[in-house]
């Protein structure tokens, strides 16, 4: 396994991606740096980007590189390996090359201006957000033979988490005012693996009340350690989940 | 030594292997023959666990090979259609299938020498010709001294020289006692590489002998005429059982 998974790291490095995003985290960082000396707003500004583009960037990344890959796929299904340890070094060279990309682009410049807390969760729900779309870009790629509708998948993933659903849970919060709401918003949040991202990060800020009734419901009902404890496990569910069924896809398909 | 049964495999509402049985022994050479589209690609893949049968079973060794990847360690596949990763050189794609094999100590670099490609070893896959990297896929399908090889149209695109050095390979495994499965449409190099022959007609076995025997039947000396005749044979059965 280690074999396959340094030949496709190797390509994932000619390809310059990597490096072009890691530039691009290390950037953004710095100007905030530059911006604000207020170490909860930098990371404040940073987990708004964070939230948006590391979902973003994962998800494009994944299905090109995947498509990009068939070859080496197929040429690998010919070899004596298992067709669960090709699939499985994919995904663990994509999403670690992701992963550590964002480690670096944000946690460097926080090394040299001095870190906290808060930091260390910002780059902990980062890697939980890579995984997890990482997965879901992978699903989408087995669903389908072809590369452009492979992309719309993913990015319809993408679209709806970090958009369309906001705005449907917002939607119910409004039309069902006069019931008790809380347990309900409590589990459609669940349900949205960026909202999980983000009430791990304003628990952890300390700054929960800015979410509104649920997010101060989230902290009573929990309590700031119960709370982020419950977010990540379903985070992890959110990773574990869509690149299991998709393993499942890849086993069965023809190639 | 592989055991086909009853294998079937639809794509959708298309059926493309319908009920294939075959029983190849190891020592012997077989030419897959059929017209485009017959399904003798899939069969190959599905020996090879690319293609997962609708139903049926292939046995490799006495094995099901249902996922099952071991026994690919004794296959040298030659693909119709060689695809390899765009941006690697000739050189990393054959140090890289020596690594993935790591277990195989000697290796038969033979062909290698024989087209000559360590001289083009720092050329990137898709710098190359149909031809060249028809050359690469043999080179490679012969690599690991395997006991079952596995040829898609291995002469397809390659120069007369080329094919010539092919088909020696070709011939010298087989005096090794190997077992060989070759699909091809130029017949006459398939007279010269194979002993048996199986003819496939959308995606049934519609002959499965020796060439010699088919000969016999046949009244001819050479295979292309040979395989002709049958055909015509079985067109001509079959539109009588269509009119009656």
């Amino acid at each position: 396994m280690t074999r396959v998974i340094r030949y496709i790291f190797n390509d994932i490095l000619r390809t310059r991606f990597i490096l072009f995003y890691t530039g691009f985290l290390l950037l953004s960082t710095f100007a905030l740096f530059q911006l604000d000396s207020d170490f909860g707003k930098i990371v404040l500004s940073l987990l708004n980007i964070v939230l948006m583009v590391v979902p973003l960037v994962s998800v494009i990344f994944t299905t090109i590189h995947f498509f990009s890959s068939y070859e080496f796929i197929e040429l690998m299904l010919a070899q004596p390996i298992n067709r669960r340890v090709i699939f499985l070094s994919e995904y663990l060279a994509v999403a670690s090359s992701l992963c550590m990309a964002y480690l670096i682009g944000v946690g460097v410049p926080f090394i040299m201006f001095g870190a906290g807390e808060s930091v260390i969760s910002l780059l902990v729900t980062g890697v939980f957000l890579t995984l997890v779309f990482v997965s879901l870009a992978f699903l989408s790629s087995v669903l389908t033979r072809d590369k452009s509708k492979a992309i719309g998948i993913a990015l319809l993933f993408w679209f709806y988490f970090s958009l369309i659903y906001d705005g449907f849970v917002l939607w119910i919060i409004y039309s069902f005012s006069d019931y008790p709401l809380e347990k309900v918003t409590l589990t459609l949040i669940a349900f949205n693996p960026v909202d999980l991202a983000r009430i791990i990060m304003l628990l952890q800020l300390d700054i929960s009340a800015l979410m509104g009734y649920t997010g101060a419901f989230y902290k009573n009902f929990f309590g700031s350690n119960m709370g982020i404890l419950f977010s990540s496990g379903i985070l992890f569910l959110w990773a574990i989940i869509p690149i299991y069924i998709a393993l499942r896809i890849f086993n069965k398909k023809d190639l | 030594m592989i055991l086909i049964n009853d294998l079937c495999k639809k794509f959708g509402k298309l059926t493309v292997l319908d009920q294939v049985s075959l029983n190849l022994g190891s020592g012997k050479s077989y030419a897959l023959v059929g017209p485009n589209g017959s399904g003798k690609t899939t069969l190959i893949k599905s020996v090879l666990g690319m293609v997962r049968p609708s139903s049926g079973l292939i046995q490799f060794n006495g094995k099901d090979i249902a996922n099952e990847w071991k026994y690919r360690e004794q296959i040298g596949y030659m693909p119709q259609i060689g695809r390899y990763p765009e941006n690697m050189r000739i050189g990393e794609l054959v140090d890289m299938m020596k690594n993935i094999r790591k277990e195989v100590k000697t290796v038969d670099e033979e062909l290698i020498d024989a087209f000559k490609l360590y001289k083009i070893y720092d050329k990137r896959m898709h710098t190359l010709s149909g031809g060249t990297r028809q050359k690469v896929s043999a080179s490679l399908a012969f690599l690991f001294h395997s006991p079952v090889l596995i040829l898609d149209e291995p002469t397809a695109g390659l120069d007369p020289v080329s094919v010539e050095i092919l088909k020696e390979k070709i011939l010298h495994e087989r005096r090794m006692g190997k077992l060989i499965i070759i699909t091809s449409h130029i017949l006459s190099d398939l007279d010269e590489l194979s002993t048996e022959m199986i003819y496939i007609f959308e995606g049934k076995v519609q002959y499965n002998n020796s060439i010699e025997a088919l000969k016999e039947e046949t009244h001819e000396t050479r295979l292309n005429k040979a395989v002709t005749t049958l055909i015509k044979q079985k067109e001509l059965l079959n539109s009588i059982t269509e009119q009656l």
